[in-house]
């Protein structure tokens, strides 16, 4: 789950970490009310998932109430990369003498985690580990071990920061981490990391994401309410279910991560485009299938829907009597082509053998299924 | 021969008397494997259908010389069921829980390889391992493998993983042990331990490989492979026509920045010498041509 700014800022204040003070607002009015409280200057910062939101305009000092009027007007419905905004943090504007660049974040090949740090932020971080890797310092952290205070000096020297920074850079990496590990994020980035002419250092943006699996120790209700999906995706999300929207005309339903890209991979390769990826997960039972069938069956460009299902955990007859309980439940209006094989797959069959007919097939293989969920979408599968 | 189990491999099965452990557990008995013990401690004196439930996998391993644990716990309790099977002292830990935070997973991992070196997980997040005919731990449907080899199966896919072993049994072709190390971000066991195995096993004459997009598990492997496998491995890798930035399902297979793609690690794989499907058929196919090429079945 990814944090918006001012999200993230709250999550790194409950750890302890300084940040600027600011209101989140989504209105001109609210964004006039919030300046007046934080104290000009203030900087008026749109609030989306995505980077680059000061180049696409959506970062402005403000030094008057005419001045954040002119900006919260502007920014507000500004479409960056496809992210309409319509959340504002209106913040206290800092001094900044340099800005660093801090993370956390899991390395997959080391099994361990990473802290980077750099003396160059306020950038592209991919960019300057391009031009010269050795302007970002890298730390790999025991889980077991953790991170402690003598580390985490030696650490901040290696990047050069400036001295004046270090007492303070150290003392808010070791909270970083802690919000990094107690609060259960994949990642925590900081960029930039200002050192004031003051000798404060401070976070003036921040990045998170939380890993969802970890939901169940925390509360991130509100989190929740700030998240990107279109119509499709929120529909699948509220059932639980696991579902990406694509462009396609052919509907995807598998169990198992693997199982489903190897079906958007397959439909793919016989000429077809698939519309969606939805994996049910191990362990569906009937109401799953159900639900997952209205989802797909509610989306206008599904012209045919692929069933493809490998039972491991997932049980074949409970596959079978979701479908038939979602076809007297709902006027399916895509016919669906599906395979299912695996544990009570002949079950299952069996289950489904009366009901087949022109709009429900089944196929003995993948690409058979496939192939066949192609042409009844009206395409030339090869 | 097999990898980690074997016929005389006795398992506890730590959440058998939950549903899912329960129907599983069973379901891997009737398959011909020792399930000797499960546990929960407020049940312990009880039985699941004449197995008997005891407080915890120390007390399991003394009495029935379980000498492998299954993890059938639900995900807030997995970090602490890990520990407990290796302090227990179980060898082998299969734990098939989904939705594990990711935290927990790098601490237990680290946590093992320091305290327990001599202990081996597998998954979390994963379908389990059988070495059919002998010992099936986990969730694989046992009537889609057949037993004898020539092939050992490594995946990061539970579904993937039946896809493979299915190709094979519809040729008539064996497997010597079906690992399925599971999606998440810090498997247990990796595809490199499993091909380290594989290559040392007398019986397993070819190996078969099914990765996914995200991360570099499977570039890590064609390395491997490259430098120390002199059996033939044949490959599949799912996510060719993932979107980047999108989090396919659960196990997190993602495309960030142009890092982690199918294509990448196809190109990996290839020029390590490996053959790669387009698809899982297709794998199978070219897994079938390589066994009957040298008569291995």
């Amino acid at each position: 789950m990814d944090l918006l700014e001012f999200q993230g800022k709250q999550f790194f204040a409950g750890f302890g970490i300084p940040v600027s003070e600011g209101r989140a607002v989504d209105s001109v009015e609210g964004a006039v009310a919030a300046a007046e409280a934080v104290g000009y200057p203030v900087v008026v910062k749109a609030q989306v998932h995505v980077g680059g939101r000061g180049k696409a305009g959506g970062v402005k000092l403000a030094s008057s109430e005419d001045e954040v009027r002119t900006h919260a007007q502007n920014i507000l419905g500004m479409d960056i990369k496809g992210h309409i905004v319509r959340i504002l943090w209106i913040e206290h504007a800092s001094d900044i003498a340099e800005e660093y660049y801090a993370s956390f974040t899991l390395d997959r090949s080391a099994k361990k985690h990473l802290g980077m740090l750099s003396a160059q932020g306020g950038v592209e971080i991919e960019a300057v580990a391009a031009k010269d890797p050795d302007a970002i310092a890298k730390v790999w952290i025991d889980p077991v071990e953790g991170l402690d205070e003598p580390t985490c000096r030696a650490w901040v020297k290696q990047a050069r920061l400036n001295p004046a920074a270090e007492d303070g850079a150290v003392d808010i990496l070791l909270k970083l981490y802690r919000a990094y590990t107690e609060g259960d994020a994949d990642l925590v980035e900081i960029n930039p990391l200002i050192l004031k002419p003051d000798g404060s250092v401070h976070a003036l943006d921040a990045k998170v994401t939380l890993d969802n699996n970890a939901a169940f120790r925390h509360q991130w209700g509100d989190y929740e309410l700030t998240q990107v999906r279109d119509e499709r995706e929120q529909a699948a999300h509220d059932k639980g279910l696991q579902y990406v929207g694509l462009d396609g005309y052919v509907g995807i339903i598998a169990n198992g991560a693997g199982l489903a890209m190897s079906t958007l991979d397959v439909v793919n390769q016989v000429g077809g485009e698939p519309a969606n990826f939805l994996d049910i997960g191990g362990g569906a039972n009937a109401d799953v299938m159900a639900g997952a069938l209205e989802i797909i069956n509610n989306d206008p460009r599904v012209k045919s829907i692929f069933i493809n299902i490998f039972g491991g955990i997932t049980r074949g007859e409970e596959v079978a009597n979701g479908i038939v309980e979602a076809l007297s439940r709902v006027d399916i209006t895509a016919p669906i082509v599906i395979r299912l094989d695996g544990t009570n797959a002949d079950q299952g069959r069996q289950i489904l053998e009366p009901h087949l007919s022109d709009k429900l097939q089944m196929q003995p293989t993948m690409l058979e299924a496939a192939r066949t969920a192609v042409a009844l979408a009206g395409g030339t599968p090869s | 021969m097999s990898i980690f189990v074997d016929e005389n491999t006795k398992v506890v099965y730590q959440g058998l008397t939950g549903s899912q452990g329960r129907y599983y557990g069973l379901l891997n008995r009737d398959y011909g494997t020792q399930v000797v013990a499960g546990t929960n401690p407020k049940k312990a004196g009880t039985d699941v259908e004449g197995i008997p439930i005891f407080a915890s996998v120390a007390d399991a391993v003394a009495e029935t010389g379980a000498n492998a644990s299954c993890i059938f716990i639900p995900a807030p309790g997995v970090r602490d069921a890990v520990i407990e099977a290796a302090e227990g002292g179980v060898e082998f830990i299969v734990c098939i829980t989904e939705g594990v935070p990711a935290h927990d997973e790098a601490w237990f991992y680290n946590k093992l390889k320091r305290d327990f070196p001599n202990v081996a997980l597998l998954g979390p997040n994963c379908p389990g391992i059988i070495s059919p005919g002998k010992c099936n731990i986990g969730i694989t449907a046992g009537h889609i493998a057949k037993p004898g080899g020539p092939v050992g199966i490594v995946s990061r896919s539970g579904t993937l993983t039946y896809q493979a072993l299915y190709e094979l049994k519809l040729q008539d072709i064996g497997v010597t042990t079906c690992v399925g190390i599971g999606g998440d971000p810090v498997p247990g066991t990796s595809f490199i331990d499993c091909l380290e195995r594989f290559e040392a096993d007398p019986d397993t004459k070819a190996v078969m490989m099914i990765g996914e997009i995200g991360g570099s598990a499977e570039e890590e492997a064609a390395e491997f492979i490259r430098a120390k496998m002199t059996k033939p491995v044949v490959s599949y890798i799912a996510g060719v026509t993932a979107p980047p930035g999108k989090k396919m399902g659960h196990a997190g297979a993602i495309v960030s920045g142009g890092k982690g793609t199918a294509q990448a690690k196809i190109e990996a794989l290839e020029a390590a010498g490996a053959k790669v499907g387009r698809n899982p058929t297709e794998a199978g196919e070219l897994m079938v041509g390589i066994v009957r090429e040298h008569g291995w079945a």
